[in-house]
């Protein structure tokens, strides 16, 4: 299939892309990388009238490292922080996550600006994100906002972004040298969507504990504190303290109902813990 | 004297028969300079794009257009006199069904045509056609052939009475089986696939009035057929219709088939003059051509407590969708199960009943193995069945059954004539490779991973080349008879072949240059292969059935061998010899003390003909000649597979730890193009086995239309197999060749499902319906866990 037609701009800069945005009347989508968009275009799922293609704005590909945290530009492609053409805050767990996404020919063009706009609950930045404390930064002609990742994924393809608004960056956190990570996901077979995803973020020395667990039909299952699924606390050995029933009881309230689905999901998580304790 | 001595001519084995030649074709291929439907240009090409039912089922009750479009649109109402396609079956009871080019009456299937639109651009026949409104009153989907044959189902055609295309049986005396020690009854199912070719289905339609002549670009198998199948569609006579299928990006017969796109396209050419084209898309591929392998079994295996095989007694379903395709028709498949079932296995007694079932889904084709892929699976999973049943090793089973190599030729329970071969020694050689024993022993020690590891073994036979005799019987609308080819000299002593089958992966434009090659010793670099228009090639069914390099490889040699002679006839007298005294060796004529090249020969015939002998053969240096093997019953290739897997019991997932195929293909033409053959098949052969699957809900909805959601293997899913050949040649072909061409992609699903029930009966798990999905295995061990009471 072939899209619908659309009006197409490719603005020169941040500031030009927001006032097309604020001054379009019809629908209007923002395409980056495209790898999820253009698909939908072709299909018809979506036919916005207007197209504004951010790819090109040097603004949205700039990273600074400043303080405690790093801010990732929303056009910074998965191969970019795969390859280590940007830093890394995170002791590698970004780059692994991004070496995963998808297929190769994906993470050259596909942005994480742009999946997380998409906001599908298999995507693996939505996931790894929230498990890592990220933010993420929202400006439009009426200004800047910022929320927690798992406060700006909403639903199913849904996100709390608003009319005329744009992704410009993401803020990751520096993690502490105690911290353990853990992401692990069962997919069908490599580079496919996965069907459950667990990351983990264990500081033991902290006690503290996120688990995000996702691929699930809804946003994902975010525990900042995560201490419930290892009796109560997080100590040293805390993968040997972990409760599936617990875990499979929290995935039931949060309506996984098949019973093979909780199943996968309780699997992966236990890897995730493992790997985090390895 | 054997065929092979009687023709060879050549001393050069590195481009004769057997020879592992470069494949000429790839010189294109790998440039990127192939040329497929979707590259052709023609002046004032319009676009088309069909308006498809959105329904599986349901009633016509009006089709608006809006006035702006008014004129570019069709619907069946503007076909005056397109006949429907019809692809009858002389097997007795067959039932009937017409097939509109355009929908008229009902839709019965999701992605039926209803209407077309041209347009300059693919996107704009798309906006044309999406602002077609369908008024159409849903009816109750048929979505499940076993509910479809039920009492009150709805009914796709409505004057049937019933779902059944035809219902046949297969039966052997089955009552000596049934007091058998060990019975074993299973219901095995396999799911429905999209036959996925790189390339999709494409057309292109043009109207030459210098000719006056149709001519129809279509990426085509069996040119010839489709020239059949339109003249009668469309009224008109054959010689108004030229059919030209250039390369073609996979075949596997999706592109075996009679397409209504063909005659709609064919229509706007002939009718208004337009040069269009249609290329399917993905989206079409997937949402409107799940086309195959849709197969379900109840059956029960008899046998002794030493697991020889007392009697086999199956009932079969195939799902053959809602109208019978043209030219295989809509039983071809199901009958084919009763009587390939037992393949080279010995039984006393045997029944089959198998039913072609009408469904609201789109018509079944012959998908590379076609029924095989489906009885290798049910068959050699029941084996391993009466194995457990019997504490007896797979393999044991299987060699206790199969036919000897001193039973050979070999007719089985039901009449198949295996040509030749030798089983048993296939089994023992995969047996040795994949080491049976090491694998019983791992698996005693466990795995440090948890994950279960288990061995799974494979038999298929693939009956190829089977002609006319077998085609009769079937009495459907295509009968192979004497294949012809056409081969001529040209003045500079290059030759040409003109074959009416089709290469598109089976490299015979290398292949069928080998056999001129061994014949007339003419170098390969030198012989061109032309193939895929009917305005340039000898009349042939085509290429299905891995029958063109029995059949046109005959062909082929047949015409060489008439040039020879002639050659040799010309050559004598310009070396001043005795005819009878001279012979062709290395692409000379020579006598005791002199020679002469093929090439001044032909200069002579074609340039110099005042030199030529007063009685020369008139037909010259070109022929065209027709072969059929002394027997038409069939080539028998066959192999054993053997899988080790690795099974992840939390998360289903599997991962293939090594393959070994023994693969018996008569005599190889080209041992790496059958390596290549191979490999392909295998890759469909995994696809089959774990990931590919057309889901319907209810309504007889395609759940899975894009391939997000239908998964194809890639590159990280096909292990390297360990490939080992036996070459048993055939007493029947030229050469001894075989067919080789499907067999690669029947026995994974098999090997690999035994393998994974091997790995898992421990856990008291046993998978019978394919694919094998992770998800499928996670739910079976949670519901053996189940069965077992709850966990300690």
């Amino acid at each position: 299939m072939k899209a619908a037609a659309f009006a197409y701009e490719r603005p020169s800069d941040l500031k030009a892309a927001l006032a097309l945005m604020a001054g379009a009347r019809g629908s209007t989508r923002i395409i980056a990388g495209g790898q999820s968009l253009g698909p939908m275009l072709n299909l018809r799922l979506v036919r916005p009238e207007l197209l504004v293609d951010i790819a090109g704005l040097a603004e949205l590909k700039q990273v600074d490292r400043g303080g405690d945290e790093l801010v990732i530009g929303a056009c910074v492609t998965h191969a970019d922080i795969e390859d280590g053409r940007i830093p890394d805050v995170t002791r590698g767990a970004m780059r692994r996550v991004a070496a995963s996404i998808a297929y190769r020919a994906v993470r050259n063009r596909g942005t994480i600006g742009g999946s997380l706009s998409h906001a599908d609950p298999a995507a693996d930045w939505v996931c790894a994100l929230p498990a890592l404390g990220a933010k993420i930064r929202l400006r439009s002609t009426r200004g800047l906002r910022e929320l927690a990742i798992e406060d700006f994924i909403t639903g199913a393809l849904e996100s709390a972004l608003q009319e005329a608004e744009i992704v410009e960056a993401v803020r990751v956190p520096v993690m502490r040298p105690a911290a353990r990570w853990g992401y692990v996901k069962a997919c069908r077979k490599p580079g496919e969507f996965a069907h459950a995803i667990a990351a983990v973020l264990i500081d033991p020395e902290s006690t503290g504990a996120r688990v995000v667990v996702g691929a699930i039909a809804a946003p994902p299952i975010v525990l900042h504190d995560a201490a419930p699924l290892f009796g109560g606390r997080v100590t040293a050995d805390f993968h040997r303290q972990f409760d599936a029933r617990i875990a499979d009881a929290m995935l039931a309230k949060a309506g996984v109902t098949n019973a093979a689905d909780r199943h996968i999901h309780v699997a992966v998580l236990r890897r995730a813990i493992a790997e985090a304790a390895a | 004297m054997s065929e092979v001595e009687r023709l060879s001519s050549s001393s050069t084995p590195d481009q004769g028969v057997g020879a592992r030649l470069p494949r000429k074709e790839d010189d294109r291929f790998m440039r990127g300079r192939g040329q497929y439907v979707a590259d052709i240009r023609l002046p004032g090409l319009r676009d088309v794009a069909f308006v498809r039912s959105p329904l599986a089922h349901g009633r016509i009750k009006a089709i608006h257009v809006p006035e702006r479009y008014s004129g570019l649109v069709f619907t069946a109402a503007d076909l005056f006199g397109v006949k429907p396609i019809r692809a009858v079956s002389g097997l007795p009871g067959f039932k009937i069904s017409e097939q509109p080019v355009l929908a008229t009456g009902k839709v019965r299937h999701v992605g039926e045509l209803v209407a077309m639109c041209a347009a300059p651009t693919r996107a704009e026949a798309e906006d044309i056609a999406a602002s077609v409104t369908l008024d159409l009153e849903p009816l109750p989907a048929v979505y499940d052939m076993r509910r479809a044959r039920e009492a009150g189902s709805a009914l796709v055609h409505d004057h049937w009475g019933d779902n059944v295309f035809l219902e046949s049986v297969f039966e052997v005396d089955i009552t000596p089986a049934l007091d058998a020690p060990i019975k074993v009854t299973r219901e095995i199912s396999t799911a429905r696939q999209c036959m996925s070719p790189l390339e999709g289905r494409g057309v292109v339609a043009t109207f030459d009035h210098r000719l006056d002549q149709l001519t129809l670009y279509t990426g085509a198998q069996m040119p010839h057929i489709v020239r059949n199948g339109l003249s009668d569609c469309l009224g008109i006579e054959q010689g108004r219709i030229r059919i030209i299928s250039p390369d073609i990006g996979g075949g596997f017969g999706h592109k075996g088939i009679l397409l209504p796109e063909e005659v709609c396209l064919s229509w706007l050419a002939l009718e208004k003059g337009l040069t269009v084209r249609w290329i399917e898309d993905r989206y079409e591929h997937l949402s409107a051509s799940a086309n195959c392998r849709e197969h379900y079994y109840n059956i029960t295996v008899y046998a002794d407590r030493d697991g020889r095989l007392r009697g086999i007694d199956c009932e079969a379903t195939v799902d053959s969708g809602a109208y019978s395709s043209y030219p295989f028709s809509a039983c071809l498949e199901a009958a084919q199960v009763a009587s390939i079932l037992p393949g080279p296995y010995r039984m006393p007694a045997y029944r089959c009943r198998t039913f072609s079932a009408a469904t609201n889904k789109c018509p079944i084709l012959p998908y590379r193995g076609v029924a095989r892929t489906g009885v290798c699976f049910a068959l050699e999973i029941m084996l391993d069945a009466v194995a457990a049943e019997a504490g007896l090793e797979p393999a044991e089973v299987r060699l206790r059954n199969l036919v000897g190599p001193e039973e050979m030729p070999f007719d089985n329970i039901t009449k198949k004539h295996f040509d030749s071969g030798n089983y048993p020694e296939a089994m023992r050689r995969a047996l040795a490779a994949i080491d049976i024993a090491a694998v019983r022993e791992r698996q005693r020690r466990k795995e440090p991973d948890g994950r279960l590891i288990g061995v799974g073994l494979s038999v298929y036979c693939e009956q190829a080349a089977h002609g006319t005799s077998v085609y009769a019987g079937w009495g459907i609308p295509m009968v192979p008879g004497h294949e012809q080819a056409t081969a001529r000299m040209t003045p500079d002593g290059g030759l040409e072949i003109r074959v009416g089958v089709h290469s598109h992966g089976q490299g015979l434009e290398t292949t069928l240059a080998q056999v001129a090659h061994e014949i007339l010793g003419i170098d390969t670099a030198k012989v061109r292969v032309v193939h895929g228009d009917t305005a340039l090639t000898p009349y042939s069914t085509g290429t299905w059935g891995s029958r063109s390099m029995v059949m046109a490889g005959g062909a082929v040699g047949t015409a060489c061998e008439a040039i020879a002679g002639r050659a040799k006839h010309i050559g004598a007298k310009l070396l001043q010899l005795d005819p009878a005294s001279v012979s062709l060796r290395d692409g000379r004529v020579c006598g005791p003390n002199s020679s002469i090249g093929l090439a001044e020969i032909a200069h002579t015939w074609y340039r110099r003909p005042h030199e030529l002998p007063p009685d020369v053969n008139p037909g010259g240096l070109e022929a065209t000649s027709g072969y059929k093997p002394q027997r038409d019953s069939g080539t028998f290739s066959y192999a054993v597979h053997a899988v080790i897997v690795a099974v992840d019991p939390d998360l289903g997932d599997i991962e293939l730890l090594d393959y070994v195929i023994v693969e018996d293909g008569g005599v190889l033409v080209n041992p790496m193009i059958v390596d290549g053959q191979i490999y392909g098949g295998l890759a469909q052969g995994i696809g089959t086995a774990l990931y590919e699957e057309m889901p319907f809900d209810a309504e007889g909805q395609p759940l899975a239309t894009t391939l997000a959601d239908y998964l194809l293997p890639g590159p990280t899913e096909i292990p390297e197999p360990r490939l080992d050949h036996m070459q048993t040649a055939s007493p029947y072909t030229m050469f001894g060749v075989k067919g080789i061409g499907e067999g690669g992609a029947i026995a994974p699903p098999a090997a690999i499902t035994n393998a994974v029930n091997d790995a898992l009966r421990p856990l008291g798990v046993e998978l019978l319906r394919s694919p094998i999905s992770a998800r499928r295995i996670v739910e079976a061990i949670l519901a053996a866990r189940e069965a077992e009471g709850p966990a300690a």
